[in-house]
C-alpha cells in the first residue's frame, strides 16, 4: 500500500503547489519584451532594476522581439494580450501602429520633459517616427573585419565588401535586401543621393542584385545579430555586417582581433510600443514605465552598458564611461562625428512602399 | 571453426585498393580542412595505396612497419595542425597499420565462418563499418559540444589555446554563468516544476485510458485510441497553435496550469502506447481472482495489476517526462515569459546570443539523461529479477 499512498500524496501536493503557484501575481508583474543578449542586459541594468526598486513591480523579460509583429497579431486575435511593453525597431512599430496593435502616444503629455524643461517632442525631434513609437536608441548596421586577415591594407570604405581580389575570403551579410541593396548601388557607382530613386526602378533593383551577384559565392547570409560576431571570432569570414553594439562587444569586451568599418553605416531606431487591448491598470503602469525608462538620465544610463546612442538630444552630454571597463563610450557611439562621416538613415518611407516587392525579388535571387 | 578457416596472404590487387579507399574517405575530412576536398580524396587514396604496397612488399617486418607508420603520420599531423594533429595522425597511423596487415595477412578471414563466399565476407564487414559510422555520426555532434563548453572564450570556437591543450584556454565560466544567472535558474525551476506535474498527469490518465481501452467490451476502441494518440501524430506546431487560441479564450494561456495541461496532453500517447503493450501480456484472470476474494476494483488495481504493469508505466512516464522537459514549440505558444522553460531559454539564447552557456547546459542535460536512463534500466532489471522474470 506504500506505493499508493506515496503516489496519492505526491499528486495532492503537486496539484496544490500548482494552484498556489499559478493564482497570479498579475497585479505586481509586468512582461517586457525585448531582443535578449547584451541588449536586454543593458535594459535590465538601466531601466528594469531601478524601476522595480522604485515601484516594487516585478519585471519579466520575454526575448521575443524578433517575432513581435506576428505574436501581437495572434494575441490580438485571441483577445489575450500578455505583453505590457514591447521593444521593436521603428519599421515594426509603424506596421503595428497602422494595424491598430500599438497605442498612440502623445510625447508631450505622456513622456518626461528634458531636465531643462524642453518638451519631449522637441528633445526626440525627427526620431519620433509614427504616432505609437517611443524612440530609445539609435543603432547602426555596419561592417567589422578581422584585422589579421586583411593584410597590410585594412579596408577603409564599404566597397571592400565587393572587392574579393583585395580581401579574399567569405563575408557575412544580412539575409534581407535593406542595407545590402544600398551598399551594392553605392559601390556600383551610383551617387548616394540618387540611390533610392534608382532602387525605385526595375533596372536599379536589377543593378543592385547584379552587383551582389558578383560576391554571391563568397557570402554567408545571417539572420540573427549574434551570427556575424560568431563567424568573425571563428575566422570563418573576413568581414561581415551586424549591429554596431555587437561589434563593440566583440572588439572591446571580448578582445577579438576585429575592427569597425563605420563607412556607410545604416542608422536605424529601436524603441518602445505599448500594445492595445491592455486593461486600464496595466496600460497605466506600462505608460508609467515608459515615461520612466525614456527620460533623459535613463537613456544616458543605458549607454554605459552598450554602444548604442541615446535617442534624446539632452542625453548626449550625459553619456559617460562603460560601467565595467571604464572606457569612454562616446567614441564608440555610431553617432559620434568621427564615426558618422558617411551614413545612411533607414529610409522608412521608401521601404514601407517597396519592401514587399524588393523582398520577394531578393529572396528569389537568393535561391537562384 | 577458426582452425578450419584457411588463412593466406592476399594479393596486392586486393588490399591496396581497399586501403586506398579508406585513405580517400579520411582524405575527404583532411582535404576539406585544408581547403581542397578533391585534393584530399586523391592525396589520401594515393598516399595510403603506396604506403600499403611499400610496407608489405618492401619493409615486410610488421611490427617495425606499423610503429614507423604511426610515427610518420603523427609527425605529418603535427606539421599540419600542431598538437591535436599529432594525436589524430598517430591514430590514423595505428589504424592504417592495423588495416594494411589485417588485410594483407588475411586475418580478416579468421573470425568468419569458413563457408562464406567472398561476397558474404564483404557484406559482413561493410555492415559492421556502416553500423559503426551511423553510430559515430549520431554521437559525434553530442561529443563535440562537451569540450567546447569548457571554452574560455565566449564563442563556439576551438581556440588555438584549447587545441594546444593549454589550461588557460579552458574555463568553467560558462557553468558558473549557468548556475548564477537568474534567467537560466528561473528556466530550470520552471522546467523542474512543469515536467514532473505534467508527467504525473500523463501517467495517471494514460494508464487509466490504456487499461480501459484494453477491455474487450469498450465500444469504438480503435477510434478513441486514435484520438488519444493524435497529439503524437499531428504536427506539433498545429497542436500548439490550436491550444494557443483555445487556452486564450478559457484563460489558461500564460499560466502554469495551461503549460502543464498542454504537456500532459503531449505525454499521454506515450504512456498509452507503452502501457497497452505491457497489458498484452497481462492475465485478466488475476483481476477476476482478486475480485473473487473480495477485493474492490481500486485495491485490485493497486495491489495486483499495477505492480505487474509497472515497467510499462515507468517507461511511459519517462517518455512523458522527457517530452515535457525537451519541448519548445508548445510552450512558446501556450506559455508566457513567466513560464519560460529550459528549452525555451536555450532556443532564445541560441538565436539572440550565441553563448557557450548553452553548451554547458547541454552537457549537463546529457549527463542527467544518461543518469536517468541508467537508473530506470537498473530499476527495471531489479524488478524483473525480483519477480523471477529473468534468470539472472
Amino acid at each position: 500500500m506504500n506505493l499508493t499512498k506515496t503516489l496519492m500524496a505526491s499528486t495532492a501536493l503537486t496539484v496544490a503547489a500548482g494552484m498556489a503557484h499559478s493564482d497570479g501575481h498579475m497585479a505586481s508583474e509586468m512582461t517586457i519584451v525585448s531582443w535578449g543578449g547584451a541588449y536586454s542586459a543593458s535594459q535590465q541594468n538601466a531601466y528594469h532594476t531601478p524601476y522595480s526598486e522604485m515601484t516594487g513591480v516585478k519585471i519579466i523579460n520575454d526575448e521575443s522581439s524578433a517575432e513581435a509583429v506576428s505574436k501581437l497579431r495572434a494575441m490580438n486575435e485571441a483577445g489575450n494580450v500578455t505583453w505590457d511593453v514591447v521593444d521593436v525597431v521603428a519599421s515594426d512599430a509603424l506596421r503595428l501602429c497602422d494595424e491598430g496593435l500599438a497605442m498612440e502616444i502623445d510625447p508631450d503629455t505622456q513622456l518626461a520633459d528634458a531636465p531643462d524643461g524642453t518638451k519631449a517632442s522637441e528633445d526626440f525631434g525627427d526620431l519620433l517616427v509614427g504616432d505609437c513609437f517611443i524612440p530609445q536608441i539609435v543603432y547602426s548596421t555596419t561592417v567589422g573585419y578581422r584585422t589579421d586577415l586583411v593584410g597590410d591594407t585594412p579596408p577603409t570604405d564599404i566597397c571592400a565588401i565587393f572587392d574579393t581580389d583585395a580581401y579574399p575570403g567569405k563575408r557575412s551579410l544580412e539575409k534581407r535586401p535593406i542595407g545590402n541593396m544600398e551598399w551594392a548601388l553605392l559601390c556600383d557607382g551610383v551617387e548616394k543621393d540618387a540611390i533610392y530613386d534608382a532602387l525605385a526602378t526595375e533596372e536599379g533593383q536589377q543593378k543592385a542584385l547584379d552587383k551582389l551577384a558578383t560576391i554571391k559565392d563568397d557570402v554567408v547570409w545571417w539572420s540573427a545579430g549574434a551570427d556575424t560576431p560568431q563567424l568573425l571570432a571563428d575566422g570563418e569570414v573576413v568581414m561581415g555586417s551586424t549591429y554596431n553594439g555587437r561589434l563593440f562587444s566583440l572588439i572591446v569586451e571580448q578582445n577579438q582581433p576585429v575592427a569597425m568599418l563605420w563607412d556607410a553605416q545604416m542608422f536605424d531606431l529601436d524603441g518602445w510600443i505599448i500594445p492595445t487591448g491592455l486593461s486600464p491598470e496595466r496600460q497605466a503602469r506600462a505608460l508609467d514605465y515608459v515615461m520612466f525608462a525614456t527620460d533623459t538620465q535613463r537613456l544616458a544610463d543605458q549607454s554605459k552598458y552598450i554602444a548604442y546612442g541615446p535617442a534624446r538630444k539632452s542625453s548626449a552630454p550625459l553619456v559617460g564611461k562603460h560601467a565595467e571597463l571604464g572606457i569612454e563610450m562616446a567614441e564608440h557611439m555610431p553617432t559620434d562625428p568621427e564615426n558618422a562621416k558617411n551614413t545612411f538613415l533607414y529610409n522608412y518611407e521608401f521601404w514601407a512602399d517597396y519592401r514587399d516587392d524588393i523582398d520577394a525579388k531578393f529572396q528569389a535571387w537568393l535561391v537562384k | 571453426m577458426v582452425a578450419l578457416t584457411p588463412i593466406s596472404r592476399t594479393a596486392p590487387s586486393f588490399y591496396v585498393p581497399v586501403v586506398a579507399a579508406f585513405g580517400a574517405f579520411f582524405g575527404v575530412f583532411i582535404g576539406t580542412g585544408q581547403g581542397s576536398t578533391i585534393g584530399g580524396v586523391l592525396g589520401g587514396a594515393i598516399l595510403m595505396g603506396v604506403i600499403a604496397f611499400v610496407l608489405t612488399k618492401v619493409a615486410k617486418n610488421e611490427r617495425v612497419s606499423r610503429w614507423g607508420l604511426t610515427l610518420l603520420l603523427a609527425i605529418g599531423g603535427f606539421a599540419l595542425a600542431g598538437l591535436p594533429g599529432l594525436f589524430v595522425g598517430a591514430f590514423f597511423g595505428w589504424f592504417f597499420g592495423f588495416l594494411i596487415f589485417w588485410l594483407y595477412e588475411g586475418r580478416y578471414r579468421a573470425k568468419v565462418a569458413p563457408y562464406l563466399t567472398p561476397g558474404q565476407v564483404l557484406w559482413h564487414f561493410s555492415f559492421r563499418t556502416l553500423c559503426g559510422m551511423i553510430f559515430f555520426f549520431l554521437i559525434a555532434p553530442i561529443i563535440i559540444v562537451m569540450p567546447l563548453s569548457f571554452n574560455a572564450e565566449n564563442f563556439f570556437t576551438f581556440t588555438p589555446e584549447m587545441l594546444r591543450f593549454d589550461p588557460a584556454g579552458y574555463s568553467l565560466k560558462h557553468y558558473r554563468d549557468f548556475f548564477t544567472n537568474d534567467a537560466w535558474q528561473d528556466a530550470v525551476k520552471n522546467s523542474l516544476y512543469i515536467a514532473p506535474v505534467a508527467t504525473l498527469l500523463s501517467v495517471s490518465f494514460g494508464t487509466l485510458a490504456a487499461i480501459g481501452l484494453s477491455q474487450p467490451h469498450v465500444p469504438f476502441r480503435r477510434a478513441i485510441m486514435a484520438i488519444l494518440i493524435s497529439p503524437m501524430i499531428v504536427p506539433l506546431i498545429i497542436s500548439a497553435a490550436g491550444m494557443y487560441f483555445f487556452y486564450s479564450r478559457v484563460g489558461l494561456q500564460g499560466t502554469y496550469i495551461g503549460v502543464v495541461l498542454a504537456h500532459a496532453a503531449l505525454g499521454i500517447p506515450f504512456v498509452i502506447i507503452t502501457v497497452t503493450a505491457t497489458l498484452v501480456g497481462f492475465d485478466n484472470s488475476l483481476t477476476r481472482a482478486a475480485a473473487n476474494m473480495g477485493a474492490n476494483p481500486v485495491t485490485t488495481f493497486f495491489r495486483v495489476q499495477m505492480p505487474l504493469i509497472l515497467p510499462g508505466v515507468i517507461s511511459g512516464g519517462l517518455f512523458a517526462f522527457i517530452t515535457s522537459f525537451d519541448e519548445v514549440v508548445v510552450v512558446l505558444f501556450v506559455g508566457s515569459a513567466g513560464q519560460k522553460t529550459l528549452p525555451w531559454q536555450m532556443f532564445t539564447g541560441l538565436r539572440e546570443q550565441i553563448s557557450p552557456t548553452i553548451l554547458a547546459v547541454a552537457t549537463i542535460l546529457v549527463f542527467i539523461s544518461i543518469c536517468l536512463l541508467t537508473v530506470v534500466e537498473l530499476l527495471r532489471r531489479r524488478s524483473e529479477r525480483m519477480r523471477g522474470m529473468s534468470p539472472s
